[in-house]
């Protein structure tokens, strides 16, 4: 009789085996604690081609696109958290975003998200708004009447390139695709007459933030709302020190000596909290580092030939 | 008929017997596991990736039903002998076929109206549990009758599969017919580009004998409208009904030549 014959005894084996296997699980363990053999792999694409992916997705493309989307979120997300990680770049973002909407062309967010994505400047994105634009431009090719792709191009061209008269045509065209919002006319005249100062800017986002009904592309515009408001902060508190320099105060300077002076009643902090940083040697304001709106967005010039705000 | 449908019935008891239907639990496990997982990984595209989660994974589980039971239903009788006793009944050879490809169908059938069933219950606790605000965001809503018509289709699919599965088997071994399906359930995903040939070669001749091809392959791709169902865009009840016929007519010509390849097979 052997032990498989006794109920007891199959038991035991059983209990037998889930040693081993937790052995085995410490073991690992063991391992890397002590010999750290496994390098974190860097993020490899080892099929670029859309059309290739697209074959071997057979009729998952759909699922195979979702995966591909899950993998640019996690590739833009790490990227981001590891900027001070110069090895770390957003090259795969592209590709990623690329696939996603070449395996399913109908993928709304994957182009509008993505865009953003990709506009934004370093660290906090690759920067490449003529990216974002192509990716736009390929979402019209399977959907050429979504308004918020043209509004979307719009955007890029106005906050990531300066380039108003280009915004301008691109709301406009927005504006003439049927069931368009009725503020992207006016939005475009204003783009045109007055592109680049902040009170526009503020305008176009305020626009986004309360007719979008996607929750993170509204998120996107509350944030651009407060990174305005931060700039608006940072020249007031520019101008203090400005003011507190002519009148013969020299480095260091620190919040507290403006505490102390009564200039300022505590430590000023951007909208969302975090306290803004002062050189103590110049005396320049900036934004925290580790505030959520850094990098403030580059000032947008003013288009010219306009008189000023 | 009736012999059909007995033999039908043995077929689907023999499949709840062989635990086939223990991949439900997995479909299961699978979709509530990824819609927990999912909130923090997808930038508010949830339900999308539910959706295309759950009709794929409807459509893969089917498709290894359909081939690895497929291609045992006639060879197994075969390899196993049993096929003596079956045919000393009163059972023609049609009959068997016929009843066995039924039997298949309904295992099938009652595996996508389930995993269909699973997938809107994960779809309507997903709805319940997010705010209207969130809702907004959908490009359509959680509990849209349209994945009806693609979990029809898919199910439209299998028939096809299941149907070169019994061809397969009525002469060949179980292995060979796993690849042979296999082989053809994937070219059926390509052959519209044999359609497209003439762009890329010269010779007419041979552009005539890959169209020839293309009408001749089963067209699967034309089953998927799991992209158009996520993303609200019309699948027409023309288009299923086009895509019904089509099937029917395929599933026919098959059937004829499995019993007709049965019927000529020497078990000696």
């Amino acid at each position: 009789m052997t032990l498989l014959d006794r109920p007891a005894g199959r038991i035991a084996l059983l209990f037998g085996a889930l040693l081993l296997l937790a052995t085995a699980a410490g073991l690992q363990a063991m391992r890397d604690a002590r010999f750290q053999t496994d390098q974190p792999a860097r993020e490899v694409l080892y099929v670029q081609s859309p059309a290739a992916v697209s074959r071997l997705a057979l009729s998952y493309d759909a699922l195979a696109s979702d995966i591909y989307w899950i993998r640019a979120i996690q590739h833009f997300g790490r990227t981001r958290l590891n900027k001070d990680d110069a090895s770390d770049d957003y090259t795969l973002l592209f590709p990623l975003l690329d696939l996603c909407t070449s395996l399913d062309p109908y993928f709304n967010i994957a182009y509008r998200f993505g865009a953003i994505f990709l506009s934004e400047p370093p660290p906090g994105g690759p920067g490449q708004p003529e990216l974002a634009i192509r990716l736009l431009q390929k979402g019209l090719v399977a959907r050429p009447t979504k308004w918020e792709y043209l509004q979307d191009i719009g955007f890029v061209h106005y906050w990531f390139r300066q380039d108003y008269k280009a915004a301008a045509e691109w709301f406009d065209r927005a504006a003439k695709v049927p069931n368009a919002p009725w503020w992207l006319k006016p939005l475009a005249a204003h783009t045109l007459a007055s592109g680049g100062d902040r009170q526009s800017s503020r305008m176009l986002y305020r626009a986004l933030a309360q007719s979008d009904e996607n929750e993170f592309m509204k998120k996107d515009a509350q944030r651009r709302l407060r990174q305005l408001d931060a700039l608006d902060q940072v020249d007031q508190l520019n101008r203090i020190v400005s003011t507190v320099k002519e009148k013969g105060a020299v480095a260091p300077f620190t919040w507290e000596r403006f505490i102390r002076s009564h200039i300022l009643r505590r430590v000023p902090t951007d909208p969302d909290g975090f306290p803004y940083r002062l050189d103590e040697q110049t005396g320049s304001v900036t934004v925290n580092p580790a505030s959520s709106l850094n990098p403030l967005p580059t000032e947008p010039q003013r288009a010219s030939g306009t008189p000023p705000a | 008929m009736t012999t059909i449908l007995r033999i039908a019935v043995q077929v689907f008891k023999e499949c709840v017997r062989d635990r086939v239907f223990y991949n439900l639990v997995l479909f299961a496990v699978l979709l509530i596991g990824v819609s927990l997982l999912l909130g923090q990984m997808t930038a508010g595209q949830e339900v999308k990736i539910i959706k295309d989660l759950g009709l794929a994974a409807t459509s893969v589980f089917g498709l290894f039903i359909a081939i690895f039971i497929g291609i045992g239903l006639v060879s197994k009788e075969v390899e196993r002998r049993s096929i003596y006793s079956v045919l000393a009944k009163p059972v023609t050879r049609t009959q068997l076929v016929l009843g066995k490809y039924v039997g298949l169908q309904l295992t099938l059938a009652v595996n996508v109206a389930i995993m269909t069933i699973a997938l809107y219950g994960v779809l309507a606790f997903y709805s319940w549990t997010t705010p209207a605000l969130a809702k907004q965001a959908w490009e359509g809503p959680a509990l849209d009758p349209a994945i009806l018509k693609a979990s029809y289709l898919i199910l439209v699919e299998l028939s096809v599969v299941t149907a070169i599965a019994v061809v397969f088997s009525t002469y060949s071994s179980a292995l060979l017919s796993a690849v042979f399906t296999f082989g053809l359930a994937v070219a059926g995903q390509f052959s519209a580009d044999l359609k497209n040939f003439e762009s890329i070669v010269d010779s007419r001749a041979l552009v005539w004998f890959l169209r020839g091809i293309y009408y001749v392959l089963p067209n699967l791709a034309s089953f998927d409208v799991k992209l158009q169902v996520v993303h609200q865009l019309p699948v027409t009840a023309s288009y299923l009904a086009w895509a019904t016929m089509y099937a029917a007519v395929y599933v026919g010509a098959l059937l004829i030549i499995a019993v007709v390849i049965f019927s000529k097979r020497d078990f000696k």
